[in-house]
């Protein structure tokens, strides 16, 4: 039984640096997995290798039994990965629910030809259906309100969901969220934390996020990975990662 | 009368800027690169309906499909020879490709067709449209009114269905939209067939209007078309349509109450005037870039 998403031996360098190096992770259906490390252990680089944004040096990925190195961030995301950023990268310009709607872009094929003859009936089902499909999403989020907005306008809170919610449109099967929280006090967090279990269940994804909120992270992940220097420090539950000595050298420096 | 007259000339030829002007946007919003070889893709558009009408005798509405079919597909095969290479290297070596570009195509229909203009086949009749005391040839007219139609199928086109919302998206955040699915290079192909198919109307109402069309025409066409992008905030659509009309009622203006030496002046000043006083252009939006 293969599992979700493997990596093997999973590497990429940059001239000299080694960024990220053997890294060996996999992830099961259902799994809510974080990833955590010091700033600049190579986190983000990892989501970059997964998602095809870059292309490892060295060692493979496997995701469904097929390999995605080499694939296009096109093709991967339509075989079900999906992302949000650290830095948040909506479009800004466009409304909530086109933003939604450019995510639910693969998965409804209608062409070229229907688009010019838009007074084909299947021109408007299809619209319509993109439409409410989109719609029921932001519902979920409670972001339905929001819809004809422009997304720079939002709050910074609902920006970050309005990111998972994009990413969500694209049908996933692995979800990866890179520093959800990052820049939101403790009560938008604890929103969060709910929104992310909730879309654990509601969508059955499998879902990675890197973060640095420790609360969130101990308080929702079945698993975690430590990532320091570009290699895996430790893989454990949240109990064995507190009480690893290794982790908490790599946190707080060892003493002399 | 005389002074609304020349308005109306001036924004019939605006809109053939316009059109063109469309083309340089689109492909500068979407592709982030300035296709210099646009001007020349419109001298090839109009040359293609030449050879349909007058070698073949084909019937107007053919020659404009197939005229706008070609040059569409050149655009594509540009863009995927000689500019896809290219992307993600520095801006400067893809603005000297498309330069390129633009005189190979020049230079290939100067081979083909000889520097000597041809005459471009009368298809729209001689005669004026008569309101009030106003006058207006039918050409002018009807360069005004397919412009204002095909700008508004383009405005629906890119806010109205899924594969302009993908445009829009790419234009935005390039990796972000791949990030969400979207094929960067079909999105890519697909605004150069447009940018290129509206350039081949352009270039049919050129040869309509002037009636003698030589390899060329796209040069200056193209210069000024470009300003009407710039001036109207270049990745804009409504601007580079703005931009154009504000180019030919300028234009035409000048013509007729100054001096028609001086007109290209006029032009290029109002373009440094508008650079220095707005520099993102009249739609255009001020980016800061990140430090």
């Amino acid at each position: 039984m293969s599992k979700l998403l493997q990596t093997k031996g999973l590497g990429i360098q940059f001239g000299g640096l080694k960024a990220v190096d053997e890294f060996n992770f996999e992830i099961d259906k259902g799994d809510l997995y974080g990833l955590i490390g010091p700033n600049g252990a190579g986190k983000t680089t990892v989501f970059n290798l997964l998602t095809g944004v870059y292309k490892p040096t060295s060692g493979r990925i496997i995701y469904k039994g097929g390999s995605l190195v080499n694939k296009s961030p096109t093709a991967i995301t339509q075989m079900g990965i999906a992302r949000t950023f650290q830095n948040i990268r909506l479009f800004k310009n466009m409304t909530v629910l086109d933003n939604v709607k450019v995510g639910l872009h693969h998965s409804h094929p209608y062409n070229l030809a229907t688009a010019i003859f838009r007074f084909l009936p299947s021109f408007s089902k299809s619209e319509a259906a993109m439409d409410e499909e989109a719609r029921s999403l932001l519902r979920v989020f409670d972001l339905e309100e929001f819809a004809d907005d422009k997304a720079v306008n939002l709050p910074y809170g609902q920006q970050r969901k309005l990111e998972i919610a994009r990413a969500l449109a694209t049908a996933p099967q692995l979800l990866l969220l890179d520093e959800p929280a990052a820049g939101m006090n403790p009560a938008e967090t604890e929103e969060l934390m709910a929104t992310i279990k909730m879309v654990r269940e509601k969508f059955s994804v499998a879902i990675l996020l890197i973060e640095h909120d420790m609360r969130l992270v101990m308080g929702i992940c079945e698993k975690i990975a430590v990532l320091n220097f570009g290699t895996v420090l430790a893989f454990g539950t949240p109990e064995e990662i507190k009480n690893n000595p290794d982790v908490i050298a790599a946190y707080l420096g060892e003493e002399e | 009368m005389e002074f609304i007259n020349q308005i109306i000339n001036g924004l019939s030829t605006g809109s053939m800027y316009a059109l063109v002007a469309i083309g340089y946007t689109m492909v500068y919003g979407i592709a982030k690169m300035i296709n210099f070889a646009h001007g020349e893709i419109i001298m090839v558009g109009s040359y293609i309906a030449y050879v349909c009408l007058a070698f073949y005798g084909l019937p107007i509405p053919a020659a404009i499909i197939i005229s706008m079919a070609l040059t569409a597909c050149l655009g594509i095969v540009t863009e995927k020879v000689a500019y896809k290479p290219l992307r993600g290297k520095g801006s400067l070596d893809i603005l000297i490709t498309a330069i390129g570009v633009s005189y190979l195509l020049q230079n290939i229909f100067l081979l083909l067709f000889s520097s000597s203009g041809r005459t471009f086949p009368n298809i729209i009749p001689a005669g004026n449209v008569n309101v009030g005391g106003l006058s207006a040839t039918y050409i002018t007219v009807i360069t005004l009114v397919v412009t204002f139609i095909c700008t508004g199928l383009l405005l629906l086109f890119i806010n109205k269905t899924k594969i302009g919302k993908a445009m829009r998206a790419v234009s935005e955040d390039r990796q972000a939209a791949q990030l969400m699915g979207i094929n960067i290079n079909t999105t890519i192909s697909l605004t150069f067939a447009i940018g290129s198919g509206l350039g081949a109307i352009a270039g049919i109402i050129y040869g309509c209007k002037f009636s003698l069309i030589n390899p060329y025409i796209g040069a200056m066409l193209g210069i000024k078309a470009f300003i009407a992008a710039v001036m109207g905030g270049i990745g804009s659509v409504p601007g580079a349509m703005a931009g154009g009309l504000m180019l030919g009622v300028a234009e035409s203006l000048t013509i007729s109450y100054i001096s028609s030496d001086f007109s290209d002046a006029v032009v290029f000043g109002i373009l440094i005037f508008v650079l220095l006083v707005k520099p993102a252009g009249l739609f255009g939006k001020n980016v800061r870039e990140k430090v």
